[in-house]
């Protein structure tokens, strides 16, 4: 979807302001909203790309005047009623107003962290059909504004580009983030100029590339990616 | 109001002025304590386990970790092949891997060539060698200009990169995490692993610093 998230190429927001020696967290909240949101998680209802998509869908003018763990906290709320695992008016009321559901998976027990933080969820599936497209290979970037979740950015859509590197198959977040399953798909690294990103202006020495997974691309015209 | 920069005000109590909304921390807090309770309450998560979450990103993994990988690529031109090669196997040669960095590459600076790395979408991040990303990689101001004019933005960290260095960015739209390894600085040679690994910043790690000259590692 075309929301705030999809910040690449706006401009107006000031100079970034790095924070010498920042601690990892700034408030004790800011720790609790990251734990909470893993461990809700890890009961298995959402996927992380669900988990994106309730953040992304936040109104812009929200999701913009909010810090990331607000975000964070605010799409672990849509995410808890969406799923029936917490009402709004029990979060409003800080307590269970009503009997728990049967979860996913079981409760994240504290001696399982370690392990479930270093196991992950790979992403990587196996291939059931050949890439489509192959190493150099000149791509172009489908045109589309999918009201549902996309890892497209817009600023590279309809763009030029070429395949650097087939990374494998992996889960598209377009299908899994709306409960339509995995739908394992090749996934491309795929280089654009900056000038065919930005336009004659931009600088001549820059190179922008994105993860893009097969649906996202077209065959391309040779000259035109190697500009 | 500058909206969005994520920015918090710094834990010494200051305020930048950037954010007006986690100004109210009380109030965050008390939405985190509510979700908590009820989430508590009806048995589908455990207390104990939240505070072995924090725990771990709190003290067991940051960009230390990160800052040995890129030291042994430095030291060790096998080890750097492996790396290039397949960077979640040789990273995971350190011990180092799991959520976030389940899929990890690594992108070596060079004189002709520096590497950034954004995540315009969200704030993906390769949490096993970099811990949680630092409030500006996630930050409105970032996201938007790494994509459109990194060279200025890279001024905005003190870096200047010299004519003739070009740029690459990686915006990380997949499950793909990117590790920059950055260029070794100068008279280094013969320097212990552990040594170098002071050079290596997190914003290093990323493509928005260098690594340290030697004059400049923490004594």
């Amino acid at each position: 979807m075309n929301g705030a998230q999809d910040l690449g190429g706006m401009q107006g927001f000031g100079p970034v302001a790095p924070q010498p020696d920042e601690p990892p967290f700034h408030a004790d909240w800011e720790r609790r909203a990251l734990a909470v949101t893993l461990a809700a998680g890890a009961l298995g209802h959402w996927s992380i790309d669900e988990g994106r998509h309730a953040r992304e869908s936040l109104h812009p003018a929200e999701y913009l005047s909010s810090s990331y763990f607000e975000i964070w906290l605010k799409g672990l709320a849509a995410l808890l009623a969406r799923h029936g695992l917490a009402s709004p008016a029990e979060l409003a009321a800080a307590r269970a107003l009503e009997p728990a559901l049967p979860t996913r998976r079981p409760k994240l027990a504290a001696d399982a962290v370690a392990s479930a933080l270093a196991r992950g969820a790979p992403y990587a599936r196996e291939a059931s059909a050949p890439a489509r497209f192959t190493e150099g290979e000149a791509v172009r970037t489908v045109n589309a504004h999918p009201t549902g979740h996309t890892r497209l950015p817009r600023y590279a859509r309809g763009r030029a580009g070429v395949v650097e590197r087939v990374q494998g198959v992996f889960v598209l977040p377009d299908a899994q983030a709306h409960g339509l399953g995995e739908q394992p798909c090749w996934l491309y690294t795929v280089r654009f100029e900056g000038r065919e990103l930005w336009g004659a202006d931009a600088d001549a020495a820059l190179s922008v590339s994105i993860d893009a997974f097969e649906p996202y691309l077209e065959q391309g015209s040779p000259e035109r990616a190697a500009s | 109001m500058t909206i969005a920069t994520g920015c918090c005000p710094p834990a010494s109590g200051g305020d930048d002025g950037h954010d007006a909304a986690s100004r109210d921390d009380a109030a965050m807090a008390r939405r985190v304590a509510a979700i908590e309770s009820v989430l508590t309450q009806k048995g589908y998560i455990d207390p104990a386990a939240l505070e072995a979450i924090i725990e771990t990103y709190e003290h067991k993994i940051g960009p230390r970790n990160g800052a040995r990988v890129v030291a042994r690529a430095w030291a060790d031109p096998a080890y750097s092949e492996r790396l290039a090669r397949d960077a979640t196997a040789a990273i995971a040669e350190l011990g180092y891997g799991g959520r976030q960095g389940e899929h990890m590459v690594a992108v070596r600076n060079t004189r002709r060539l520096h590497n950034l790395v954004v995540c315009t979408l969200c704030s993906c991040y390769p949490w096993p060698v970099l811990g949680l990303p630092p409030v500006w990689y996630k930050s409105a101001p970032y996201r938007s200009r790494a994509v459109l004019d990194p060279r200025g933005l890279l001024g905005e960290f003190g870096v200047t990169l010299p004519e003739g260095v070009a740029i690459r960015v990686w915006d990380s739209t997949a499950e793909t995490r990117y590790l920059v390894v950055p260029d070794r600085p100068p008279g280094t040679e013969g320097w212990s692993e552990e040594r170098l690994a002071d050079l290596v910043t997190r914003d290093s790690m990323v493509g928005a610093g260098l690594a340290l000259a030697p004059e400049r590692a923490a004594a």
